[in-house]
């Protein structure tokens, strides 16, 4: 028993001592030499960071289309990017971490681009009230956030529309990253879209992880293989949203003589990475991110910072149908017309499938 | 002969406390080398890496992002080391804790009883779940033979796999206002744990108090009971425990179940301290973390807590080099090689250990022999 009282009281008093070593000695943010954040706006160029989501640049997606952004406004007014990347074990500490890192150390604006920063910066951004704070497909209700949306659905309706009309054998497929309502939202749109040019056409689904396991946004092999297996099937026309995932499935597509593959947030005929497969992607739902990241930067370059909830959406550009390689000239037409139903309110996308 | 024994006794004794502080210093100071032989590799100065992990790790709200990383990260550690000390490998702390997470945010979402009620009924909960989801393991490997290895891995998949489904917005989850994150309903305010609020360096998790009875629990009933002590028998050997009437299947499905049952309290301090809802961002992976920690505590309860800190301190200071343009990926690359370099320099002491044993022995033999054979000579001639 003698002992269990030493082995307690050692617990205790380990216990007393870390957290007065916690209450003493000052945060990292006093550690920081950087000045404040309200001024670094001012003089010359911006102080732009940027939190990617899992994955990062070079996904040649999602990331990467908000990388474009930020290095246009970098470029068209100077200044400084500092980026960070966000791991699949991430806990909210880690993405309050890197928010707060990035504007212990002055940068401003702070993007945060995913909707895994959404808790993290309703934190964060109370506590810097002075920063201009972004988030990508989330919206987070502060005085000194902007929200930046997409009607992913509306982009993917005219996939959908493309995909039902160059289809040969009535048949086609999509892949979904991570079964989450985001991703949801372009199936949603992707199903209606065929469905409504063409009923009798069989659309696949498939996604690549579920639930909290991430995963599926950054894993080509699992896109190569679900890709390969609804091409097996029989579907012709293959559209993955799902991060750089995507890459494994475009690669699949490419594999098989007349399958097309419809690409995902940046035109990725263009992307140098996949310039092998351009010939098989058909098109690519471009949403626009780096329009909304540099709308953003520019507003508080100009001094008069975007906030609140801002949807980019089909009709203004936020999201639209690459036409590079010119594989869908022939029904452009088609296009446009579904377009101008979206438009006009004559067509109402569904959001969820 | 007596006094030889006893005296031998002794000496292996301080050696068996050099020796046991020797694994780790080694196993530090050669994790240090080689991360700083990496960080150089790459271009960098490892000195100044080093030096802002301390600058940085040591403020004061990094103590306090430490020390609540460090409670989910012990009880993941305790979860997987009382599978260990029965030579059970249960990786499926993984899928348990996330279940069991999963079940008490839906209980502790529906429930509005008040906090000192609620708060015990959500954590037995979580308890429930992770030792039922990890009795199915236990109970396949005692009547079928199934490895729990296996079984418990396809257990995570099926775990991800019920949540994915279950937490959908028709189903026990519900929408954000901008329809991209989906969550379980949030707990009430009254069923929040305490925190120990430390100024502006942030506040520390009250769960903290709970990891610590976990570890005196399972320093207790390891240590000091019959239970722990027939548990550790099996663990050593199998035949032998059955030999001396221990039940080794009724053994290994309790082990198991104790497992689960503390792998279900993992998600807790994140649940009851943090988010307070389960979403698709809850932490996952926090059961392979728990493998790694209770290799680096040697299942030790003071060890464990010593590895979920040194964990914690990890994180935080390399989050902050990829900050300070250092490759993101040095965290996984130094934490690896501190596993590894643990467990070799554990390896190596203990062979060392073994060898100069037998010297030893080998050489009192030698000189006992010796002696005998001079005696005889005496009484020969």
């Amino acid at each position: 028993m003698r002992r269990v009282a030493k082995i307690s009281a050692a617990c205790i008093a380990t216990a007393a001592l870390a957290l007065t070593a916690t209450a003493c000695g000052g945060t990292s943010s006093d550690n920081e030499s950087s000045g404040s954040s309200s001024d670094s706006g001012k003089k010359g160029g911006v102080k732009i960071g940027l939190a990617f989501d899992v994955g990062g640049r070079g996904d040649h997606s999602f990331n990467d289309s908000a990388a474009r952004g930020a290095d246009k406004a970098k470029k068209e007014f100077g200044g400084d990017l500092k980026e960070l990347t966000a791991k699949t074990s991430d806990t909210e500490a880690d993405r309050e971490q890197r928010l707060s890192d990035l504007a212990d150390a002055g940068y401003n604006p702070i993007i945060g681009v995913g909707y895994a920063y959404a808790t993290s910066m309703t934190k964060v951004s109370a506590k810097y009230p002075k920063t201009t704070f972004g988030i990508v497909d989330s919206v987070v209700n502060a005085k000194n956030t902007d929200s930046i949306v997409f009607t992913e659905e509306q982009g993917s309706y005219l996939a959908g529309v493309a995909a039902a009309l160059k289809t040969k054998k009535d048949h086609v497929g999509f892949i979904g990253g991570v079964d989450v309502p985001l991703i949801k939202k372009f199936e949603a749109g992707y199903v209606q879209g065929v469905k409504a040019t063409n009923p009798k056409i069989k659309v696949d689904v498939q996604y690549l992880s579920h639930g909290s396991d991430t995963s599926g946004f950054a894993s080509p092999d699992k896109g190569k293989e679900a890709a390969q297996g609804m091409l097996d099937k029989g579907a012709d026309v293959v559209y993955s949203a799902a991060g750089s995932s995507g890459n494994g499935s475009i690669e699949a597509v490419a594999g098989t003589k007349g399958a097309w593959a419809i690409g995902v947030d940046s035109d990725q005929y263009n992307i140098p990475g996949l310039a092998k497969y351009k010939s098989s992607i058909l098109t690519s739902v471009v949403k626009n991110v780096d329009i909304g990241v540099f709308d953003l930067i520019k507003s508080v370059k100009d001094g008069s910072p975007k906030t609140g909830t801002n949807t980019y959406a089909l009709k203004d550009g936020g999201v639209s149908l690459a036409t590079s390689g010119g594989y869908i000239d022939d029904i452009q037409a088609k296009l446009d017309a579904a377009k101008e139903q979206i438009a006009s309110g004559k067509v109402k996308v569904k959001t969820t499938p | 002969m007596k006094t030889l024994i006893s005296r031998g006794k002794s000496r292996i004794d301080k050696e068996r406390l050099i020796l046991a502080v020797a694994a780790p210093l080694l196993a530090i100071i050669a994790a240090l080398v080689v991360t700083a032989v990496i960080i150089a590799a790459t271009g960098k100065d490892p000195f100044a890496a080093f030096s802002d992990m301390v600058t940085y790790g040591s403020a004061s709200d990094s103590q306090v992002y430490i020390l609540n990383k460090a409670t989910t990260y012990y009880l993941a550690g305790v979860a997987v080391a009382i599978g260990f000390r029965m030579n059970l490998f249960n990786i499926g702390v993984d899928g348990q804790y996330r279940l069991a997470a999963f079940v008490a945010a839906v209980l502790g979402g529906a429930l509005t009883l008040p906090g000192w009620l609620s708060i015990p009924l959500i954590m037995l909960a979580a308890m429930a779940t992770g030792a039922l989801w990890s009795a199915i393991a236990g109970i396949l490997k005692v009547t079928r033979g199934v490895s729990e290895v296996i079984s418990t891995i396809m257990l995570n998949s099926i775990a991800t796999a019920i949540i994915a489904y279950l937490l959908q917005p028709e189903q026990l989850g519900q929408l954000d206002d901008a329809g991209t994150l989906v969550s379980t309903k949030p707990l009430p305010k009254s069923s929040y744990f305490f925190t120990i609020d430390v100024g502006p360096a942030g506040q520390v998790w009250g769960f903290i108090v709970i990891a610590v009875l976990v570890g005196i629990a399972y320093w207790f009933v390891l240590g000091r009971t019959r239970f722990g002590f027939d548990l550790r028998t099996v663990g050593q050997s199998e035949s032998a425990a059955a030999a001396s009437g221990v039940s080794v299947k009724k053994m290994v499905a309790t082990s198991m179940i104790i497992s689960g049952a503390v792998a279900g309290l993992v998600g807790m301090p994140t649940l009851l301290n943090d988010s307070h809802q389960y979403d698709n961002s809850f932490p996952v992976g926090l059961g392979f973390t728990g493998i790694a920690i209770a290799l680096l505590g040697r299942n030790h309860p003071v060890g464990i807590a010593l590895g979920a800190l040194l964990w914690g301190f990890l994180e935080r200071t390399t989050n902050h080099l990829e900050f300070q343009g250092y490759d993101k990926e040095i965290l996984g690359v130094i934490q690896g090689v501190i596993v590894l370099c643990v467990v070799i320099a554990y390896e190596v002491v203990r062979r060392y250990g073994l060898k100069r044993q037998q010297q030893r022995v080998g050489a009192e033999l030698a000189a006992q022999a010796a002696a005998v054979r001079t005696d005889k000579q005496e009484v020969a001639g």
